[in-house]
């Protein structure tokens, strides 16, 4: 089975972020694998582990520190990475990037392909789905379990929805699906799979290698353009309560003050 | 603008009826439309179907879509449905909810459209010369972007939960109803089992009532089942009690879990993390409780209790049934 997992950079989610000359910033806040894409890569890895004649290829498209996260997975345990990078990607919208995806992938033949959920830096979720319908294949989101058959042709997948979740049965192979927390553990890369992954190769692609063309890669194609950035409101200052009967305090103000009850 | 403008909005339903949500999106269409018109799409299976609130709630037209494919969502069929519905409106915007559902729906279909989309929206705005700009969170929340749409419409739009809520229904209001039977392509429809509880979803509560480590272990949490009962609230958790396995994982509320905005959030024991603030800082009011006084939670909190959780639950749960009932 070829596998291809998409993988993004985003920053710690610890990071305090600010914003300067209308960009987030972070300093000295590392750089991280998409918590969510790190449950795809690790249910591919898996997949492989059950059923040997498999490959696992990573994918990210990114500025040349994507490497480092690309390199995380090999170490996970993918065979091969493809770094796609080209200064012209730098202002694109989802809706392109989201093409461009496709159009490596499509460089080679594949049957599953995994995405996170949602990257959580942008939190938009558009680009698993996005993909799918370019490559022309069904796709699941927000995915919290794979069951393949024996013959790993069909798969029962589970995903979550409002208020419980729902299993499509007996889903064909090729198709996508986004990648939830429950799907499984991530592992955290051994000393091993450190050293194997130095010797895996990271194979660039700039927009000649993918034939994409000036007029394609136009930021005016842009459907979506930041117009600015703000931090949240500042919460008004809070009220410690005190005294014997705080229960009471709170529930008259939520009742009398606040009105939600 | 020289056109009126027409905006789709699609409605959320499930076995118990047609979602709050729905209305919701009513109401940020009717901010938006002037003297345009806004048309409720209703995918269902019955002819039964309860759309009248649609029109109470905003709707000039509702086009109830009926087919037996439509007896529970899947994105497949409603994409067929919402591609034909908007080739014959030709709409200006289309609205969903930023649900599981509504998020992978709008993707696949402004993929297929190739028009813009804006997920997860908390502000809406539409300028005399017809630009649509919308206002939406980016890193969990912790800043905002503010984004203009662009290219060939329709432009879809995702709002989330419990931000746009209106005055309610106006009963005297009216609208065309249209109710039709349609086709759709045969899909490779395969078995779907849904096993959805009567446990109300964090994303859709009005009140949450949340607990952290600082709850000490899985049976405390019966105590915030029980507040949560009286308010009518769903209970949510921190990550380690999700990781611990005290709470399952769509109940965590983060940067890596749900994200939540609503009327009341009552953190118990939660410190108060970057990764938990993301999800949860835009709550209209929030209530900590923290034997810690110098927990990051207090820092956000309208109204904060230095103390026992384990103490105060109970009694905040007397008394709130206390006033409720009296
Ligand atoms: C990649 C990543 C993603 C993450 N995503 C999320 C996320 O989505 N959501 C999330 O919540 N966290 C997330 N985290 C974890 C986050 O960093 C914190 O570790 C977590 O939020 C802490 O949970 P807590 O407040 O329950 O526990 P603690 O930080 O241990 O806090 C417990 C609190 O309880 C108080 N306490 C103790 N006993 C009592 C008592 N009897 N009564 C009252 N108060 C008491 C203590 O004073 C303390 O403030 C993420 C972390 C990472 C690295």
């Amino acid at each position: 089975m070829k596998i291809v997992v998409c993988i993004k950079q985003v920053l710690d989610t610890a990071a305090e972020i600010q914003i300067q000359d209308g960009k987030i910033v972070s300093p000295g806040s590392p750089l991280i694998m998409n918590p969510y894409d790190e449950f795809a890569v690790e249910e591919a890895v898996c997949i492989k582990a059950a059923f040997p004649e498999s490959e696992v290829t990573v994918i990210s498209l990114g500025p040349d520190s994507v490497k480092e996260t690309l390199k995380r997975a090999l170490a996970m345990g993918a065979d091969r990475a493809i770094h796609i990078s080209d200064p012209s990607f730098a202002e694109l919208d989802h809706s392109i990037v989201a093409k461009i995806l496709a159009k490596a992938i499509q460089k080679d033949s594949f049957d599953l392909v995994l995405c996170g959920r949602q990257a959580v830096d942008d939190d938009m979720a558009q680009t698993g789905p996005a993909l799918a319908v370019l490559l022309e294949i069904p796709f699941v989101t927000v995915v919290t379990k794979i069951q393949f058959s024996e013959n790993f042709e069909t798969a029962d997948i589970t995903r979550q929805v409002e208020g419980g979740c729902e299993t499509r049965k007996g889903m064909s192979l090729p198709f996508l699906v986004t990648c939830q927390k429950g799907l499984n553990e991530p592992r955290l890369p051994s000393l091993k799979g450190i050293m194997a992954a130095k010797k895996k190769e990271i194979q660039t692609l700039g927009a000649t290698d993918l034939e994409l063309d000036a007029q394609f890669l136009d930021p005016k194609n842009n459907l979506l353009h930041l117009v600015n950035l703000s931090l949240p409101p500042e919460r008004k200052k809070g009220i410690i309560l005190e005294g014997e009967d705080i229960a009471k305090q709170l529930a008259t103000i939520i009742r009398e003050e606040e009105k939600i009850i | 603008m020289d056109k009126e403008i027409t905006i789709i909005v699609v409605v959320e339903h499930d076995q118990s009826g047609i979602k709050p949500v729905t209305y919701e999106l009513l109401n940020a269409a009717k901010k938006l439309a002037g003297s345009g018109k806004i048309i409720a799409l209703y995918f269902t299976d019955t002819e039964e179907a309860d759309e009248l609130a649609l029109t109470h709630y905003g709707a000039d037209e509702v086009r109830v879509c009926i087919h037996p494919d439509y007896h529970q969502y899947i994105h497949e069929t409603y994409e067929a449905g919402l591609l034909s519905e908007i080739e014959k409106a030709q709409p200006d915007i289309l609205l969903m909810p930023a649900s599981n559902s509504g998020k992978e729906l709008s993707a696949a279909i402004a993929t297929r459209l190739e028009v813009a989309l804006a997920t997860d929206c908390i502000d809406l705005q539409l300028s005399e010369d017809g630009e649509v700009t919308i206002k939406r969170p980016v890193f969990a929340g912790k800043a905002y972007s503010l984004c203009k749409l662009s290219g060939p419409k329709p432009y879809l739009i995702t709002l989330r939960p419990n931000i746009f809520r209106g005055e309610g229904a106006d009963e005297t209001r009216t609208g065309e109803i249209v109710k039709e039977k349609i086709s759709l392509p045969d899909f490779l429809n395969p078995g779907l089992v849904r096993e959805v509880g009567a446990e109300l979803d964090v994303t859709e509560a009005r009140i949450i009532v949340s607990g952290g480590l600082g709850m000490q272990g899985p049976e405390n949490f019966k105590l915030l089942e029980d507040l949560a009962e009286v308010l009518g609230a769903a209970v949510a958790a921190s990550r380690p009690v999700v990781d611990n396995g005290w709470q399952e994982y769509s109940h965590q509320v983060g940067q890596t879990g749900r994200t939540v905005s609503p009327d009341l959030y009552i953190a118990c024991g939660i410190s108060g993390a970057v990764q938990h603030l993301a999800g949860m800082s835009s709550s209209r009011c929030i209530v900590a409780i923290n034997s810690d006084p110098n927990a990051a939670i207090f820092s956000v909190a309208d109204y904060g209790i230095v103390g026992d959780a384990l103490e105060i639950v109970p009694l905040l749960t007397q008394e709130f049934k206390r006033i409720l009932e009296g």
